[in-house]
């Protein structure tokens, strides 16, 4: 099919629009984030780059201790998206490969409910479990209520589908085990969705604000979202958008440097699954 | 290297018999081939002597051990898969390796082994490659070289040439009979394809839903066809099949099809004595119906006169489809005959090489 100059100029429009639509917040928050807080207020807004850059963070950085929620927050999320990989791996693996066993099916959509239950409806059971448990203001209520996952479990189980029976039939006649089996082939081809699970859990348990806010009391266990609501103060204040944006800047780091970490090797799955 | 026994083994999926008392003796060293039409139980069979499926009932036992309860890796032998089942993301050499491996074979006899293999099978500058990096025929050896290393008591190969184009096909096939002899290995062999049978094997197992329907020597299978089955499924094209009766006249019996007769040889006539006057089915192979060249033809070949349906050179000769009364049949013949569409033609039939079925259960009447 022959593309005309009207339909590319077309799909440039559309695509610089949309790419202007999403980078603009981000833009306004960067530039927001060098203003003095009078700027910050100033209608109509400005967009020249400010000269208050360092300040700004320096208060975002003091004023909540972003260093330890940073950390707090990329402890959990690495923690909890590297547990729902295994567990889902495993799971998927059992649902798989290990014949028929009665009630495989009725299992198998339980476990699909449960991720259609969004958070809030399990959350006070869950709490009062964790509080039994007395894990309150640790990390194991901040990370192991999340560890079980419908969508990774989903996920491998359509790739494991895809993988041919022959290869399970071949590795047996080799002498691997099932756990041989699963950590040697499973595991090394599933490579491509375990970076893509990685990425969407990493950013999913990074944007985590209630539970956190309800499993934790001190500051020293508190997370990033947390404390970019503790930069927007009380009610009698202006907020100070400079500083509240400098700590969005700040929050946003850790997943952009996974994201861009990971982008290549992604890339890379992909163009390996074409050689297929 | 080994004997494998099967007796009496029976599979059945949910209620579904898929392979029905099966008995059959592969012996140390032989070349066995199991073909029959796709879903006749081939490779379940295979399976369950690779130990990938359980037999329902029955026994298997390799080189004098029972091995019903043996997993797979621990029945000593290798299989070759149809879709090769290289693992994608292993190189060659890790492909080969990885059975040994797992066996704890020493690093140092891994490498000689791999080293050996591929040398065999003309792999030895790909060992570095992944699976996706290869050809299909490249694929098909590194599948087979993965089975060599093992050095097991027998070989497996489930239609191990099917994913290849017809060339290749017919390479492979001569080196894997080169390799045989090289190997000097016990091979049970999967095929549909009768030609792979016919020039692979020491023994062909025709195999129809789940049950054997003949075993014996390439040729026996193919001058001797136990049943109308076996007879339709070895041989291309396929041997011809016509609803007849037997009449007598004199000392003589015919095969009678109402508009044609043909002459049954003295020699073979006496077996027939029984079946005067019943109903039959004459079978007779399109290689041994050729064009009529001269009047006076040699004993127990016979005349026939027919209409000419389809007209197919392939060259070396041509193929007819004619039609005499209300009976279709196929012949060979030679492509310096005149042959026209719609027009009469006159052919001569091998009687000699006639056969004869029971209508009913298809069983071949004993004419030999
Ligand atoms: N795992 C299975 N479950 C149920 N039926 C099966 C299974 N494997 C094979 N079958 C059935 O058994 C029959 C024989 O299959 P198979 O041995 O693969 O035939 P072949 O190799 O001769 O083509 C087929 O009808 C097939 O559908
Ligand atoms: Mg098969």
């Amino acid at each position: 099919m022959q593309i005309t100059r009207t339909q590319r100029a077309l799909a440039h429009i559309t695509l610089t629009v949309s790419i202007l639509l999403i980078v603009f917040p981000v833009v306004f928050a960067l530039v927001t984030s060098t203003h003095s807080f009078q700027e910050s207020f100033s209608f109509p807004p400005k967009f020249h780059v400010g000269s208050h850059l360092l300040d700004n963070y320096r208060a975002a950085w003091e004023r909540v201790h972003m260093g330890r929620l940073l950390f707090n927050s990329t402890l959990i999320s690495v923690a909890v998206a590297a547990g729902k990989i295994v567990l889902s791996i495993l799971a998927a693996f059992a649902f798989t490969y290990f014949g028929e066993f009665r009630g495989k099916a009725t299992l198998f959509i339980l476990i699909l409910i449960t991720h259609m239950l969004p958070l809030p409806i399990r959350i006070v059971p869950t709490f009062e479990l964790v509080e039994d448990f007395g894990w309150m203001n640790t990390y194991y209520a901040l990370t192991i209520p999340f560890f079980a996952s419908a969508t990774g479990t989903l996920l491998f189980r359509q790739f494991f589908l895809t993988v041919p029976n022959d290869l399970a039939d071949a590795a047996r006649m080799d002498g691997a085990g099932p756990m041989k089996f699963l950590w040697k082939v499973l595991v090394p081809l599933s490579k491509t969705n375990m970076l893509a699970l990685f990425m969407i859990e990493f950013i999913y348990m990074w944007n985590q604000y209630l539970w956190p806010l309800i499993v934790t009391q001190s500051n020293d266990m508190r997370v990033v979202q947390i404390g970019l609501k503790m930069l927007l103060a009380g009610e009698e204040q202006a907020a100070e958008w400079n500083v509240i944006m400098a700590g969005t800047i700040l929050a946003m780091l850790p997943p952009l440097i996974i994201l861009l970490i990971l982008q290549g090797s992604f890339v890379k799955g992909f163009a390996m699954r074409q050689e297929k | 290297m080994a004997e494998i026994r099967l007796e009496q083994v029976n599979k059945r999926f949910k209620k579904h018999w898929v392979v029905r008392d099966f008995t059959l003796t592969v012996a140390d060293r032989e070349f066995v081939v199991l073909v029959g039409p796709s879903g006749c139980g081939k490779s379940t069979t295979l399976r369950m002597i690779a130990g990938l499926e359980e037999v329902t009932s029955g026994e298997i036992s390799i080189a004098g051990r029972v091995v019903n309860q043996v997993p797979p890796k621990d029945r000593d032998i290798a299989m070759v898969f149809q879709s090769y089942a290289l693992y994608p993301h292993m190189n060659v050499y890790k492909n080969m390796a990885f059975g040994l491996m797992n066996r704890g074979v020493p690093k140092d006899e891994i490498n000689q082994r791999v080293k050996r293999a591929a040398e065999i099978l003309g792999i030895s500058d790909l060992l570095h490659r992944r699976p996706a990096q290869l050809s299909g025929g490249q694929r098909q050896r590194v599948a087979m070289g993965r089975a060599i290393v093992r050095d097991p008591q027998a070989f497996l190969f489930d239609e191990p040439l099917s994913n290849l184009d017809a060339k290749l096909r017919v390479q492979m096939r001569a080196e894997l009979a080169k390799l045989h002899e090289r190997l000097q290995s016990t091979i049970v062999y999967v095929t549909h394809d009768q030609i792979e049978a016919m020039t692979l094997a020491h023994r062909i197992v025709v195999m129809k839903d789940g049950k054997i329907m003949q075993v014996g020597r390439p040729l026996e299978v193919y001058e001797r066809p136990a049943n109308r089955f076996v007879a339709g499924f070895i041989g291309s094209p396929s041997m011809n099949f016509l609803n007849v009766r037997i009449a007598r006249e004199g000392e003589d019996l015919w095969v009678d099809g109402q508009s044609f007769r043909l002459k049954i040889p003295r020699h073979r006539a006496s077996a027939y004595r029984d079946h005067v006057d019943r109903e039959v089915i004459f079978g007779i192979r399109p290689e041994d119906i050729k064009e009529r060249t001269r009047d006076d033809l040699p004993e127990g070949v016979e005349p026939l006169r027919a209409e000419v349906d389809v007209r197919e050179p392939i060259g070396s000769e041509v193929i007819v489809t004619a039609a005499v009364g209300g009976h279709s049949f196929t012949a060979r013949v030679s492509p310096s005959m005149q042959v026209r569409v719609h027009e009469p033609i006159d052919l001569a039939v091998n009687m000699n090489k006639m056969h004869l079925f029971e209508p009913e259960t298809g069983t071949a009447l004993n004419g030999d």
